[in-house]
């Protein structure tokens, strides 16, 4: 074997004492690994198709299973780390360019690790929220510049389209086709019975899940799949799909072994034909082609409902942001370097887009310096991981958080970073049905809005220890917040003070 | 060395104190608000104290009068020099002191007397409202004037204030001599040492003034949102920027008093729920259009304004405030015992609800 064998990342230890020969590691695993040998009346593995997603290990009736990462190591570098020089054989015998899936894993500094939150000592007292009224209800669009009262003291004027949100978390954009259809459905679900709003995606919006519309975001991306007027007149607001963090500046490409009939009734495709969404939407190639697609929404939809428009965190972020805001679009949905895919190329995911922390606090002060921060709401996503990066996110200027690698990963993800391949054990990256099956839509749900309930309660609990009792007194509110270990500059861009200040 | 009022934030607890006549008369001396704030002395800690009269100035009733003070005579003429040119200076003077023992390190406490001259201040800055006019003479010469700074600027109003506790303020600016309508005051508690006069209290812009005893958790949402429309923040300080956001609505959204309350105490949305429709319709438009100028965090506090006056708590009531009325006269106050001080035989003293505005209004018709 030549440069092209790379020995198995991880191990498979069976503790054969234990080892009942059940066999169910071996129907459980859809990538292989597990095979009975009847000869010797034992069960083997095959390492190396091994991706650690832990199915077997948790389905495993005797414990007898552990995956191990391997010792087997090449000569240390700092320089040179394995996986570089392993990616580096495998582009060479291959030619082709690394793909990957979820978030950004690497080593880049994180900076809701590097704030810490403010509570009430003495000068002003703690809420408690099993006593006291906690409010985390939050409506997401734009304000009215000036309320008018009619001679009686009546008001005549109207809210603009908003999302009425009884907690500031959201389930950020994953297609159906990415995703799979159960997966979809317990978002759906669990959105509802929260409150909050799950996002189709850029993969249409079954049939099946129109009941669940007003906590539906109905997404519009470059490759315009599924999109017709009753799919925009379905969901409670419009999201435009400019750019994705884990991918900012390239499309998206769903494999045709993905497009059952199902998925391709839905984004009205042909069956098995491969999905492709350009990397622009070749009707925007500015701004101002942004204002009229923004405008052809609202058209379609009466002006009824929000229109939002997603972008990734880039370099010049704040700048895009203030015209998207001067755009007529409602809410602004900013994501993070560290945001999750189903597919990306390596070399993009790892290396391109900014922090979502210094982005939205970027955007935030930028908008409110303009003067135009009232009319339109921020969402930020990519890699909101618990509800203290809900509550920091909001402090440093967030109306509302999308997450979405949280969301699968309640759903029973195990963060293997192997959707791309479409094997997904956990029944959540994949179409195939006997996978798909693995995933009861009740019992996601059910983890979803336990999550989504936690999540709530802790929120309320770490503002009542702020003394705040209502969500929009958070908003913005970066006093509350202080920096640890971090320069003058990047407590300059987060706006915040560095603790002991 | 310690940072200055709006170098850094300085939390504070304090007393508050707030007397109204409704028939406008200017029947409440001076002497009766100083009495009133004394017996809450345990609430301050020396470090603050100040009122707010309206009523005050009836020869110079049509002027804005702005009480100043100066850390050095350059200061003072540089500002001069400002308000020659913009204003037709009417009268001018030292704010009449007595020494008092517990008053120390004092600035220079002038006080003018003004009317904008419109031709100057158009060919300047053409077209322009009066009172936005005042409120950016008052931001410019506290933002840009070295050790000047403008503390009151209301018309038949003023303020009075300084570091120490308030008795021995009220008894330094001699307030026995003005009579007023109604007088709102301030013992301060905070929990470090400006030692700045311009940091104690009331606030005040334009006719707008502002006692407060809590912290308030928002501030910062609220600090980002109203510096949106053109207000600084120059002091970090709650009462601050509680006046500008009163300030904001009354004179910039035109709301009244009873709406700014809602707003800035705006019920839960559990209550809102339970309001019959049109109130309820109404109440959800005021609290998710200014969403950002809710406040939270305990807070009582007493807004004096042209003829009236507002007293408010926070929704959750964190702080003490009790009212009574006896004779056409209202009284407000951190505790009874204040109010008792002054009017020892008032029955029905009662503590108004979270969130619950009391807004009184003085009649014109005595002025
Ligand atoms: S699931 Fe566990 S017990 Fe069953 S065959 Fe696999 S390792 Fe053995
Ligand atoms: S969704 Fe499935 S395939 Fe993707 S990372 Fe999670 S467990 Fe792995």
């Amino acid at each position: 074997m030549g440069i092209e064998y790379l020995y198995p990342e991880f191990e498979v230890h069976r503790n054969f004492d234990r080892c009942i020969k059940c066999r169910v590691c071996e129907r459980q695993c859809s990538e292989g690994v597990h095979f009975y040998d009847a000869e010797d009346d034992i069960m083997r593995a095959d390492e190396s198709k091994c991706v650690d997603c832990q199915r077997c290990v948790t389905m495993c009736p005797t414990r007898a299973l552990k995956i191990v990462k391997t010792e087997n190591t090449f000569r240390p570098n700092h320089n040179w780390h394995q996986d570089t020089i392993e990616e580096i054989y495998r582009q060479a015998t291959s030619g082709g360019a690394l793909l990957s899936s979820m978030g950004n894993p690497k080593d880049y500094p994180s900076y809701w690790d590097r704030i810490l939150l403010n509570a009430s000592q003495v000068t002003n007292p703690s809420i408690d929220p099993l006593r006291e009224p906690m409010e985390t209800k939050v409506f997401l669009g734009k304000k009215p510049h000036d309320l008018e009262f009619d001679s009686h003291g009546e008001v005549i004027s109207k809210l603009p389209p908003q999302i009425e949100l009884e907690l500031p978390v959201m389930f950020s954009a994953m297609s159906f086709g990415a995703l799979s259809e159960n997966a979809h459905k317990s978002l759906a679900r669990a959105a509802t019975a929260c409150g909050t709003c799950y996002n189709t995606g850029e993969g249409g919006l079954n049939k099946s899940l129109y009941p669940y519309g007003p906590n539906t975001i109905v997404q519009v991306a470059s490759g315009r799949f599924g999109v017709h007027e009753d799919y925009l007149k379905a969901g409670c607001a419009i999201e435009i799909k400019m750019g994705q963090g884990a991918k900012p500046g390239i499309g998206g490409h769903l494999p045709g072994r993905k497009i059952g009939p199902k998925v391709a009734e839905t984004r009205m495709i042909p069956e098995g034909s491969d999905a492709i969404s350009p990397a622009p939407h070749h009707d925007i190639y500015s701004i101002e082609d942004l204002r009229q697609l923004v405008y052809s929404l609202k058209e379609a939809t009466n002006y009824e409902k929000p229109v939002i428009v997603k972008i990734a965190a880039v370099h010049n972020v704040a700048a895009i942001a203030s015209g998207i805001a001067r755009s007529g679009a409602d809410i602004i949905a900013i994501d993070g370097f560290r945001g999750g895919t189903g597919a990306a190329p390596t070399r993009i995911r790892d290396n391109v887009g900014i922090p979502i922390e210094l982005a939205l606090a970027a955007v935030d002060q930028r908008l409110r310096d303009e003067k135009i921060r009232n009319d339109i709401s921020i969402v930020v996503g990519g890699s909101i991981r618990s509800s203290a990066d809900v509550v920091k996110a909001i402090a440093l200027g967030a109306d509302a958080c999308y997450i979405g690698t949280a969301a699968l990963i309640a759903l029973g993800c195990h963060l293997c970073r192997q959707c791309q391949r479409g094997l997904c054990n956990w029944g959540i990256a994949t179409q195939r049905e006997d996978l798909c099956r693995r995933l009861n839509p009740d019992i996601g749900t059910e983890h979803l809005i336990n999550l989504l309930t936690a999540w709530n309660n802790e929120i309320k609990e770490m503002m009542g220890g702020m003394g705040i009792n209502s969500i929009e007194a958070l908003r913005g509110n970066r006093l509350m917040l202080r920096g640890v270990g971090m320069t003058e500059k990047e407590l300059e861009i987060l706006g915040i003070k560095h603790a002991g200040e | 060395m310690l940072k200055k009022e709006g170098e850094i934030r300085i939390p504070s607890g304090c007393a508050i104190s707030g007397i109204i006549d409704r028939t406008g008369r200017r029947s409440i001396n001076g002497r009766t608000i100083v009495d009133s704030i004394a017996v809450m002395h345990d609430r301050s800690n020396g470090l603050g104290g100040g009122f707010a009269g309206y009523g005050i100035y009836p020869d110079y009733a049509d002027s804005y009068a702005f009480h100043v003070f100066y850390d050095d005579l350059k200061a003072r003429q540089e500002t001069e020099r400002y308000l020659d040119r913009y204003f037709d200076v009417v009268n001018m003077s030292r704010i009449p002191v007595r020494p008092n023992r517990n008053v120390v390190d004092a600035p220079l406490i002038w006080r003018y007397f003004v009317n904008p001259l419109f031709n100057r201040i158009q060919e300047d800055r053409g077209e322009i409202d009066e009172k936005k006019f005042i409120v950016d003479t008052v931001f410019y010469v506290n933002t840009y004037i070295d050790g000047a700074y403008i503390f009151s600027s209301g018309k038949n109003m003023g303020i009075f204030k300084g570091v120490g506790y308030p008795e021995d303020i009220g008894d330094f600016y001699k307030l026995e001599d003005y009579d007023a309508y109604c007088w709102t005051a301030h013992g301060r508690y905070p929990t470090n040492t400006p030692g700045w006069w311009g940091g104690c209290h009331p606030f005040a812009l334009l006719d707008h003034s502002v006692v407060h005893n809590g912290e308030i958790s928002s501030y910062d949402a609220n600090r980002r949102y109203i510096e949106m429309f053109g207000y600084k923040c120059n002091l970090l300080t709650d009462t601050e920027v509680i006046t500008y956001i009163i300030d904001y609505l009354k004179r910039k959204k035109g709301f009244d008093y009873e709406d700014i309350a809602k707003i800035i105490a705006a019920p839960f949305w559990e209550e809102i729920d339970r309001m019959p429709e049109k109130e309820a319709r109404k109440m959800k438009l005021l609290r998710n259009t200014y969403s950002s100028l809710l406040i939270t965090g305990p807070f009582s506090i007493i807004c004096g304004f042209d003829h009236g006056l507002m007293a408010l708590n926070d929704r959750l009531k964190l702080r003490s405030m009790v009212a009574g009325e006896k004779d056409e006269v209202v009284y407000i106050a951190s505790e009874e015992a204040a109010i008792r001080r002054i009017c020892p035989d008032i029955d029905g003293i009662w503590a108004p609800r979270g969130g619950e505005p009391i807004i009184v209004h003085a009649s014109k018709e005595a002025m």
